[in-house]
């Protein structure tokens, strides 16, 4: 039995290294070695009889993952952002209301805005009802995503912890766990022990400068591999038909009575006649080509990781007083993420005083991480709503629909996020999951503030 | 990490400055007169220019005086710094794609 158990384990690790590619990039998608098969959308599944098969030929004759077609006059839809969100837009369009004669376009390579910067952190405890059923949409997909993609997201449900420093941060907590269950998303709340006990690496012995009074769990929560599920989607909407387009910027946006009528790209002009616009922190720019305002305000938000080290951590901790969470990779970095900058930026680095306060908070908490190394630090560009809450919505101009303002947490939602603005773009109308996010609820006065409702800033 | 000059103080670092967003915001003059959406305007809608940013700063660590920069969102040069009241210094507009 427990050998059993340690060969599926071992079987599943092999599987995920095999099919996870060492590196995004233009070039992996380049048309050398593209087979006939491929280019009519029919991708080979990966499964342990064509990790064997391959296993013979050296791994050098896997297929590519997804083509790189040059771009038609004309799409059904264009959906711009080669983000998680923007990927797994088409992907669902393409599978569960048959557009398959779409594009992507991303304007540098998939998964380099957000997506690939992010700390991955996938919960779905957020405290409104409205939030509480999109993220929990996102979890049940995350559930089966590895399996309906035929690609390993490395969808790990190790639980969340989010931490309690003082009496308020725990009422606070008692509140939100009691929302969550009555909204059927698993919670716990845990005393100081039981933090101990599920998390034994956090320092609780002197109370230090951030006691730990308790903390919500959600045992579904964990992590995914942030790469894998842009590229998982990628591939899966490629099989069906989607064009994915990368080094392609779009550069305006024309209209005419109200009405889309297509791109200007860098690769020429495109018609179409819905356009779905994901693009995270440069929402801005995108609705000024389309000649509408949004709420939102870009700002980098960084994240670090560690020189890798063994298992150190078995869970996901995040403190919401502190602006710092942490979790270790499988490849043993632990990865830290910090609080956004206070002021609007487009550098993907962040602001060292940023840094310094989250890796002082973690050292606080975590002394036994005091001497390690950091190796990598980066910025990726958020977009944050006024109510810290998505927009997922139709806008002023007939055929543009806009999916923005996930701010810093947008990546635990991928899939519901894609999924929703699927049915919007599709159907021409939000799907119930999504109505209450529009554009036009900061004229209603309909807010959704999650601002420290959801736990931390994520 | 921005060294910023305050009016009054000098340059110090950005840690000791709070921040205020978009300049040059007016508050309406008859606010009952404002529709639903001109209000939506008025609170939420803000700009965020990759580029040139005109917005306000206050030193909270120093002086606690409001002041305005000009800033570019992109390589973070602090353009100018100008008073409170005072009409946005005439700069050439940088935009970036
Ligand atoms: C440091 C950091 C940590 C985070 N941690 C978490 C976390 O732990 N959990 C969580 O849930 N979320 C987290 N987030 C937030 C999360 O990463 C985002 O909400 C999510 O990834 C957004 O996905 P997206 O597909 O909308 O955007 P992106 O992945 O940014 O994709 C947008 C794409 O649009 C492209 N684009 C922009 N302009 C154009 C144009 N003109 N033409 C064509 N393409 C264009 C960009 O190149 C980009 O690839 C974090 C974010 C950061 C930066
Ligand atoms: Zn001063």
């Amino acid at each position: 039995m427990r050998l059993k158990r340690w060969f599926k384990a071992a079987l599943h690790r092999r599987v995920a290294a095999d099919t996870i590619q060492p590196e995004t990039g233009i070039g992996r998608c380049g048309t050398t070695g593209w087979s006939e098969g491929a280019a009519t959308g029919m991708n080979k599944r990966y499964s342990i009889f064509s990790l064997a098969r391959n296993a013979f030929s050296r791994h050098e004759n896997w297929q590519e993952a997804w083509r790189s077609p040059t771009p038609k006059p004309r799409y059904d839809a264009v959906i711009i952002g080669g983000g998680g969100h923007g990927l797994a837009t088409a992907y669902y369009l393409a599978k569960q209301h048959g557009m398959t004669n779409i594009a992507v376009l991303e304007r540098g390579w998939l998964g380099g805005g957000n997506t690939g910067r992010n700390t991955t952190i996938v919960r779905s405890n957020y405290l409104w009802d409205e939030s509480a059923a999109l993220y929990e949409q996102a979890m049940k997909l995350w559930e089966g995503l590895s399996r309906e993609l035929n690609y390993n997201v490395m969808f790990s449900q190790r639980g969340v912890l989010n931490l309690a420093h003082n009496l308020h941060d725990l009422r606070e907590i008692q509140r939100r766990v009691n929302a969550n269950r009555l909204n059927g998303i698993d919670g716990e709340v845990l005393d100081a022990q039981q933090v101990k006990d599920f998390c034994p690496a956090i320092d609780l012995r002197a109370g230090g400068r951030y006691p730990v009074l308790g903390a919500s769990l959600q045992r579904r929560g964990g992590t995914a591999r942030h790469d894998a599920v842009a590229w998982g989607y990628a591939r899966a909407a490629d099989a069906l038909g989607v064009d994915i387009i990368q080094e392609c910027p779009v550069q305006g946006i024309r209209v005419a009575d109200g009405k889309v009528q297509g791109v200007e790209t860098a690769r020429g002009y495109i018609e179409t006649n819905k356009l779905g616009i994901v693009v995270a922190g440069h929402s801005s720019l995108l609705a000024e080509m389309a000649g509408f305002r949004l709420p939102v305000q870009s700002v980098p938000l960084q994240a670090l990781v560690s020189e890798p080290v063994k298992p150190a951590i078995n869970c996901v901790v995040m403190s919401g007083a502190v602006h710092a969470y942490i979790s270790q990779s499988d490849k043993g970095e632990l990865v830290i993420g910090a609080g956004v900058d206070k002021y609007v930026g487009y550098g993907q680095r962040g602001s060292q005083p940023v840094t310094e306060e989250t890796v002082a908070a973690i050292c606080e908490m975590f002394p036994i991480f005091r001497r390690m190394r950091m190796m990598r630090q980066w910025g990726g560009i958020v977009d944050v709503c006024p109510d810290a809450s998505p927009i997922i919505s139709k806008t002023p101009v007939e055929g543009i629909y806009i999916n923005c303002g996930w701010g810093t947490g947008g990546f635990k939602a991928t899939p519901g996020s894609g999924w929703a603005f699927a049915h919007t773009v599709a159907r021409n109308e939000p799907h119930p999951l999504n109505a209450p996010f529009t554009l036009d609820r900061y004229r209603t006065g309909y807010l959704i503030d999650e601002h420290g409702a959801a736990a931390v800033a994520h | 990490m921005l060294l910023i000059d305050c009016p009054h103080c000098g340059p110090r670092s950005e840690t000791e400055f709070s921040y205020g967003g978009e300049a040059h915001i007016a508050r309406p003059l008859d606010p009952a007169a404002l529709s639903d959406a001109e209000w939506a305007d008025y609170v939420f809608l803000r700009d965020n220019p990759k580029g040139l940013i005109r917005e306000r700063w206050m030193h909270a660590h120093g002086c606690r005086r409001w002041f305005n920069v000009a800033r570019d969102t992109v390589t973070y040069e602090i353009l100018t710094v100008y008073p409170m009241g005072a009409e946005p210094p005439d700069l050439p507009e940088r935009r970036y794609p």
